[in-house]
């Protein structure tokens, strides 16, 4: 039995479709900051904090890092409620994925205090720099320019890993060519064209993180290798 | 007849010209030196020799047979013809000094292996590196691991050879050991072309001393010569320069 | 809570309890044949697209293509588009195969990328200076690099193959009897999702921490073997 491709059928949903991007931008942008945020204050508490506060860091890392995300907002969605907690499937994507994301960029930032050299703070110091101009000479630039490549990087991942709240039935770009799917049943076209806009979102992303990590931070990442 | 005969020969670094209509003779047993400052197409005419920068235009002759870099035969005999040194990580880090220099001769040019490493020790020896034959390369000095490199070109009994600014990189007390080795061969009669900074050894050890500047031979000259009383107003500026540095 | 603990015995039943191994290994299987297939394709690919031959070109750009493409699709929706393509081109109806393939072409992307930026890393010199002996370019790749180089891809390669033990949990939205399809099952049949997926956290963690352990134990090894 021979199946033909009809995409024709299927594009007059297209602009619906792309439509779901922007509910997928709000997800990576929403959890991708609180993420940062939350990570960087993790971060403070493993490089400063006394023995307890960095021992249970290191184990809430550990945990989120070791099982998968798709599990833990599956937990989120189906096992809070048994505490009264009633997330809707957006909430709970987004605090998954934030949670999620604070593990990661923890780390991530971890690694942005530990490669402070120390001559330059030295050499600051013997200068007469104040704690504040040692921040913002030495410090800061040098960290966003460390930190730039592998925080773009994981936001690329977090862009994809949106695709999950589909599952949950928010109406992001998967979830809405979930909804195509279901009413045409043109699966193989659905899914083809939403893996090019993934496609082409990631380039988008990919093409200003270049460009804004070169003018504002001097750190250089590649759009295609 | 001279070995080497270069002319009007152009090569590009992507869109950078980096060899502008060079003109070069080299007889049989002579020792050239190449000096100038960076950047200018020195160590780019080394490499466009053994075929690793592809010439847009002119012509290349040694022995009188003409060279088209781009074919593969040619690429195979020059390269057989020619060996050369570069300025740093020339030793296969993975391989220990014996089979740094045996390896090419071994299993590129086919040769007896028992026969090969007779002739890698003879020439380790001949470098003072006899003690070092299990050594792996970052168990060596700088100057150890060039000589090591040295032998290793020569092991493949080629009838010219290059030296990339071999003791560039290196630090200043290794710097002579890597020099008498140069010596040594020099004084075997084998055809030699140094780019290097080293300017007392340049004046020498050199038969002849090229000078360039932005991709173009700007002099050519006895060692002597170039240094006390230079043709071109560039090369007195250059030479000036060198030597009121040191 | 009382009730969570009352209901702990019916949930850790001898058949639920090999139901979830059977499960694990499930996921374990996908990540390591996909792993394993991605190690020997990606080698293919980056292999093949750091050659210079003029008629290898049509074969570099497709690889080119190929990686940047499963990079910069989300697993779901590969898995999907692959799930769909079988069943309605009639390829196969087994899931596991399904799975397992589209696994397969994932890894080969992100793998080939981890080996290319190992072979990347080793400095144009050692390539000189073996080209300049007159190597071939597949002697340079199996004499030089390639034995300096794994040095660089090992960790990441290995630090991959832990991150795709969580990322096969998405398989489980194409019907394979995985963990989290699993977690799913157990969840559906009236179990407290406390009980269902908070075990299947714990298995997959069980899975994962100790690889991770592993993992960082080899790159500390392997960095101080280098100097």
């Amino acid at each position: 039995m021979g199946y033909t491709l009809v995409y024709t059928q299927v594009l007059e949903f297209f602009p619906y479709l792309v439509r779901g991007a922007w509910i997928s931008l709000q997800i990576s942008v929403l959890a991708f900051f609180g993420g940062l945020f939350v990570g960087l204050f993790f971060a403070t508490i493993r490089t400063y904090g006394n023995k307890i506060s960095n021992t249970l860091v290191i184990w809430y890392v550990t945990f989120f890092t070791n099982t998968p995300q798709l599990v833990q907002v599956y937990f989120l969605f189906f096992a809070l409620p048994e505490f009264g907690i009633l997330l809707s499937p957006f909430m709970a994507v987004l605090i998954g994925m934030t949670l999620n994301a604070a593990a990661y960029l923890c780390e991530i930032q971890r690694a942005g205090f530990l490669s402070i050299r120390q001559n330059e703070l030295d050499a600051a110091k013997t200068l007469n720099f104040n704690l504040t101009q040692q921040v913002k000479y030495v410090i800061l630039p040098h960290i966003m320019k460390v930190l730039f490549p592998p925080l773009s990087n994981h936001y690329i991942i977090m862009t994809l890993g949106t695709s999950m709240a589909a599952i949950f039935g928010v109406e992001e770009l998967t979830g809405r060519a979930f909804n195509i799917n279901s009413e045409t049943f043109r699966s193989v076209e659905i899914f083809s064209l939403t893996a090019l806009v993934y496609i082409a979102i990631t380039f988008i992303a990919t093409f200003l993180l270049a460009i804004i990590g070169r003018y504002f931070f001097k750190a250089k990442i590649r759009i295609i290798q | 007849m001279p070995q080497i005969e270069i002319k009007s020969l152009n090569a590009y670094y992507d869109k950078l010209h980096v060899l502008k209509d060079v003109d070069v003779k080299v007889e049989k047993g002579e020792i050239i030196s190449l000096i100038g400052p960076s950047g200018s197409g020195k160590s780019s005419l080394l490499k466009m020799l053994v075929g690793l920068l592809v010439p847009k235009s002119g012509e290349v002759k040694i022995n009188n047979e003409v060279i088209n870099y781009e074919n593969k035969k040619d690429l195979r005999a020059v390269r057989e013809k020619i060996g050369i040194v570069f300025q740093q990580y020339n030793l296969f880090q993975n391989m220990n000094v014996l089979k740094n220099v045996c390896i090419a001769p071994t299993k590129i040019q086919k040769r007896d292996p028992k026969q090969a490493e007779d002739q890698a020790i003879e020439l380790l020896e001949k470098v003072g590196l006899k003690d070092k034959l299990k050594s792996y390369p970052d168990e060596l000095s700088g100057g150890q691991q060039q000589r090591v490199a040295i032998a290793r070109a020569l092991c493949l009994n080629p009838q010219i050879l290059l030296l990339d600014e071999v003791t560039s990189a290196l630090d200043p007390e290794l710097v002579q050991e890597v020099l008498d080795s140069i010596r040594l061969l020099a004084s075997d009669g084998m055809t030699m072309l140094i780019v290097s900074h080293e300017m007392s050894f340049v004046k020498e050890v050199s038969s002849k001393v090229i000078f360039m500047d932005n991709g173009s031979i700007i002099e050519v000259n006895d060692p002597k010569l170039i240094f006390e009383s230079p043709k071109e107003k560039r090369t007195s500026d250059f030479v000036s320069k060198i030597l009121r540095d040191k | 809570m009382e009730r969570l603990i009352e209901e702990i015995p019916s949930f850790f039943t001898i058949w639920n309890i090999i139901f979830l191994a059977k499960a694990m290994g499930v996921t374990f299987l996908l990540t390591a044949i996909g792993c394993l297939v991605g190690f020997s394709m990606g080698l293919l690919l980056a292999v093949f697209r750091k050659t210079k031959a003029i008629f290898l070109l049509p074969l570099r750009i497709f690889i080119i293509l190929y990686t940047e493409m499963f990079r910069r699709i989300p697993f779901l929706v590969s898995l999907l588009l692959m799930f769909y393509i079988f069943m309605i081109f009639q390829i196969s109806d087994n899931l596991f195969i399904i799975a397992t393939i589209t696994v397969c072409l994932i890894a080969t992307a992100y793998i080939g990328e981890i080996i290319r930026s190992g072979i990347e890393s080793i400095n144009q010199t050692q390539w000189d200076a073996a080209r300049a002996m007159n190597f071939t370019y597949f002697q340079i790749l199996k004499e030089v690099i390639f034995p300096q180089a794994w040095k660089v891809i090992l960790p990441p390669a290995f630090g991959f193959f832990i991150m795709f033990i969580k990322d096969t949990a998405l398989a489980s939205q194409i019907g394979v009897m995985e963990l989290t399809f699993a977690a799913k099952v157990l969840n559906n049949k009236g179990f407290s999702p406390l009980l269902s997926f908070g075990s299947v956290l714990i298995l997959y963690f069980i899975l994962s921490y100790p690889l991770d352990r592993f993992g960082k134990h080899m790159e500390k090894k392997l960095a101080t073997n280098r100097n």
